[in-house]
């Protein structure tokens, strides 16, 4: 689920069809009645309680990080298929129908509007608030081994609309010579995150991904820093045996994890991660790490009718992103997880070009447009004068209160802060850049604040299925990408019920 | 009053008849267990850590992680352990029997605290009970002393002294020759087999001590050792014995010196690891042939 369904979410109409959402429980409902065989996959194959591998489902713990560390396995030489059930079936459903109450700023054709008090004018800004029952997608986790030591993991994930895409499609090679640090993966993969983002069990717009892992200056061209997003490519992992130190190095084709090289000709990407575990007695295995995430992507594309031509981007430019990660227990019943970002882009990505995949989307900050706009750097092109490299820095900050494996409290609170805009103060005052910035942008633009808070409530917890229940607030900020150059400003209250069996 | 209801009554009354009991003899349980969870006798003592079953983050760990199979009492009957299927996966432990298989103490003596500490970092293999090396080293001997609370056997026994494992000898032919001597006059080969494939003649009938089916170990298909794999753990599986299964203790019948023997002898049969390279090396010299069982049962 995640990115794909969410950000498809917010392209859709807010108030979704009840008699979608009472279709799909009607559904649920008959699944559940007969058969208790629906088991959440890896619980039932290794009769292990959600609580050994999850703070809560599905956030892992040191646990069930040491076990996907390996493969899926728990190295008790009866990992291998041949030793289930044959009836055994490594098949999990998830589906998440909510109700949620969103309120958000437009811009609003005045003739259709109600209210008298908005001023003259064709468009104004106003704040529209709506509610209604909706459904946040569906998955089917299927994964396990395949023979001891080769494990595979499918994820096929469905929109609101039963649009399918594969989410996660990899296969895995673990303990190659018999040692835990070498391990390989190859396919579409969530990147090695210690702060899972397919993890999270906030499930709102804006609080439903983590904003640092998915920040773009506004107006900018390169989408594929998106640590956040799954990626192409392949995987090396190597931990300890008990999972106390682990180190990884990912080669990606910078494509935001988009299949059929949509994207440059020879355009790649590298993510690298180091993290230890300390022991740290009564509080806990407490883990500090690193990582950083390099790579390059096109900015000129041949087109045909104004579409690029996948596999036929050049002129590469450079982006990094890196920054520190932490996972602090205190206790049994408290942590706090961190990640910090560095992030800077090449000044073409700044100007806007860069993104082939989809130019001109409002999701980047640049106002719609037919594909012909793509910001192409043709020969030929410069950069505006006082174009410059954007920069930032941002932040996320989980704290998290477990009560019990069954009840949980998630704060969370993200900040993102532009330290060097695209458009510098030798922009030309005046000057539409092709990233669609008007002069110097104020140093503001694009800063974010992203606050989250739940409560998730699981009735039962059993190795065999899990329902929570959740209650969610979530508020973002952000400074000049509204309608019509005001702030974004969204909030947003959900009660949800997330499924697996 | 009419027959219907009648059945629901005699039904009710048959209910209750096997639930009371049990619940009444749950809730003594947990009574005593709660007594002797304040008991200096429980706290485990492992190098200089000192657990504490009272440290407020183990019950709560004992509930993530172990309750599922273990059970709240600790009598190894959580919600999972109807799923496992002996003898491929082996029924979670009782703890309120204290019967352990990884001991360094002699055959029916409680192990030491440091042999559970290793237990639960080692996991058992073939079994559904994980490797347990992700806790801190406080947190895994505060779940020692805890799962000490669950017996009376630690208020009334100590634990028993450690074996004596004379150091290792210098490995040579003629021990490994003589290592295959005490396989097949202690008869290992009854149940492990002649060479080890855990096909021997009693094998398909051995069950525990609670009347389930068991297997013997297979030395032959790179399965580790449930107590440990170096070789003083070999030396210690045998000569201590796994309480609770048939896999007896031969302190009475295997002098000293001639376990040694055994253990070189016991490295051949496994495939190539980490431990015993000389060992193949030196079967293979001597063309080393497995026991010709027909002839041992004569
Ligand atoms: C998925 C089920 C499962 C879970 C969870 C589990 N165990 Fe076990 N445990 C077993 C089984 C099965 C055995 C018996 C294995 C055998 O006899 O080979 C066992 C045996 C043991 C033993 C006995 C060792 C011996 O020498 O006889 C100890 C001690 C133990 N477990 C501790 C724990 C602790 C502590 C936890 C939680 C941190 C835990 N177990 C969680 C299944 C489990
Ligand atoms: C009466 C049958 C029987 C005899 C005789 C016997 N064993 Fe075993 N042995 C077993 C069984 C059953 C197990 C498996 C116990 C378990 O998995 O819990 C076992 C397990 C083992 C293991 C592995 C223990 C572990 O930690 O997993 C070793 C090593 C071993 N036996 C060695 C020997 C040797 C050496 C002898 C002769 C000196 C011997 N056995 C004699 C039945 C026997």
């Amino acid at each position: 689920m995640r990115i794909g369904t969410l950000l498809c979410v917010r392209r859709f109409s807010y108030v979704q069809s009840f008699a979608t959402a009472t279709l799909g429980l009607i559904i649920l409902f008959l699944s559940f009645t007969p058969s208790a065989n629906a088991l959440p996959a890896f619980a039932r194959k290794y009769g292990l309680r959600c609580s050994a591998c999850h703070e809560t489902w599905p956030i892992l713990n040191n646990f069930g990080l040491k076990f996907r560390d390996n493969g899926y396995q728990l190295m008790n030489d009866h990992d291998a298929p041949i030793w289930q059930n044959p009836s055994y079936w490594p098949v999990t459903f998830r589906i998440t129908p909510i109700w949620h109450r969103l309120s958000s700023l437009n811009s609003v054709d005045t003739y259709t509007n109600v209210s008298t008090t908005l001023p003259e004018g064709t468009l104004a800004v106003q704040r529209i608030t709506s509610s209604g029952f909706d459904l946040s997608g569906l998955d089917f986790h299927t994964g396990g081994t395949l023979e001891k030591n080769i494990s595979f993991y499918v994820l096929p994930s469905s929109d609101p609309t039963a649009t399918f895409h594969f989410e996660t499609v990899m296969a895995r090679f673990d303990n190659l010579f018999g040692s835990s640090w070498l391990n390989i993966k190859v396919g579409r993969f969530e990147l090695n995150n210690l702060l899972s983002e397919k993890r999270m069990v906030q499930l709102t717009g804006n609080g439903g991904i983590y904003q640092t892992y998915h920040f773009i200056p506004v107006g900018d061209g390169n989408i594929f820093g998106q640590m956040g997003s799954n990626q192409l490519g392949m995987e090396y992992l190597g931990h300890s045996y008990n999972d106390r130190t682990r180190i990884s190095a990912a080669l990606l084709t910078s494509s935001d994890g988009n299949e059929n090289l949509i994207t440059g000709a020879n355009t790649y990407n590298g993510f690298f991660t180091f993290d230890q575990g300390l022991d740290l007695g009564k509080l806990g295995v407490d883990r500090l790490g690193a990582y950083a995430f390099v790579g390059e992507a096109a900015t000129y594309y041949r087109t045909s009718s104004g579409t690029p031509i996948p596999g036929s981007g050049i002129t590469n430019k450079g982006f990094s992103r890196e920054g520190f990660t932490g996972q602090f227990y205190f206790g049994a019943h408290f942590d706090v997880n961190f990640v910090t970002q560095h992030g800077s882009d090449n000044a073409w990505f700044g100007q806007g070009y860069g993104n082939p995949i989809n130019p001109g989307s409002a999701e980047n900050g640049i106002p719609s447009c037919p594909t012909s706009c793509l910001a192409n750097a043709t020969p030929g092109t410069t950069l505006p004068l006082g174009s410059q490299a954007p920069t930032w820095n941002g932040y996320t900050l989980e704290a998290r209160y477990v009560y019990s494996p069954q009840l949980i409290f998630i704060g969370e609170f993200e900040a993102e802060r532009m330290s060097r805009q695209a458009n510098g103060p030798g922009y030309v005052p005046g000057f539409t850049g092709p990233n669609g910035i008007t002069g110097a942008a104020p140093s503001n633009l694009g800063n974010i604040n992203n606050y989250d808070g739940l409560i998730r409530y699981n009735p039962f917890m059993t190795s065999r299925a899990g329902m929570a229940l959740q209650a969610e607030y979530n508020v973002f900020h952000q400074v000049g990408t509204g309608p019509m150059g005001a702030n974004t400003n969204t909030n947003e209250l959900l009660l949800g019920l997330d499924f697996d069996f | 009053m009419n027959a219907q209801l009648m059945r629901w009554l005699r039904l009710l009354a048959v209910l209750g008849f096997f639930a009371v009991p049990t619940l009444v003899l749950a809730q003594l349980t947990q009574s005593q267990q709660e007594e002797w969870l304040h008991t200096p006798a429980v706290a485990s003592h492992i190098g200089n850590l000192t657990g504490n079953a009272n440290s407020g983050t183990v019950k709560y760990d004992y509930r993530r992680y172990c309750v599922g199979c273990h059970g709240e009492l600790g009598d190894g009957n959580g919600e999972v352990a109807q799923w496992l299927d002996p003898p491929m996966w082996p029924k979670p432990r009782d703890f309120e029997l204290a019967i352990f298989k990884c001991r360094s103490t002699p055959t029916g003596t409680l192990p030491t605290d440091e042999d559970l500490y290793d237990t639960i970092g080692r996991g058992l293999d073939r079994s559904a009970m994980p490797i347990w090396n992700t806790f801190t080293n406080q947190e895994r001997a505060d779940l020692v002393a805890w799962i000490k609370h669950f017996s009376p056997r630690w208020q009334t026994e100590k634990a028993g002294t450690p074996i004596q494992i004379p150091p290792e000898p210098e490995i040579t032919p003629d021990r490994v020759k003589a290592g295959q001597d005490v396989f097949a006059r202690v008869q290992c080969w009854k149940c492990h087999g002649v060479a080890g494939q855990a096909n021997g003649p009693s094998a398909s009938t051995l069950t525990d001590d609670q009347s389930r089916p068991i297997a013997p170990f297979n030395f032959t298909d790179g399965s580790r050792p449930k107590c440990g794999s170096t070789d003083q753990d070999i030396y210690r599986i045998f000569m201590t014995g796994l309480d609770g299964t048939p896999m007896p203790s031969f302190a009475d019948n295997i002098k000293p010196e001639e376990a040694w023997d055994l253990v070189f002898f016991l490295r051949t049969l496994q495939p190539h690891n980490q431990y015993n390279k000389r060992e193949k090396e030196i079967a293979k010299q001597l063309n080393l042939k497995p026991l010709n069982a027909l002839k041992l049962s004569q």
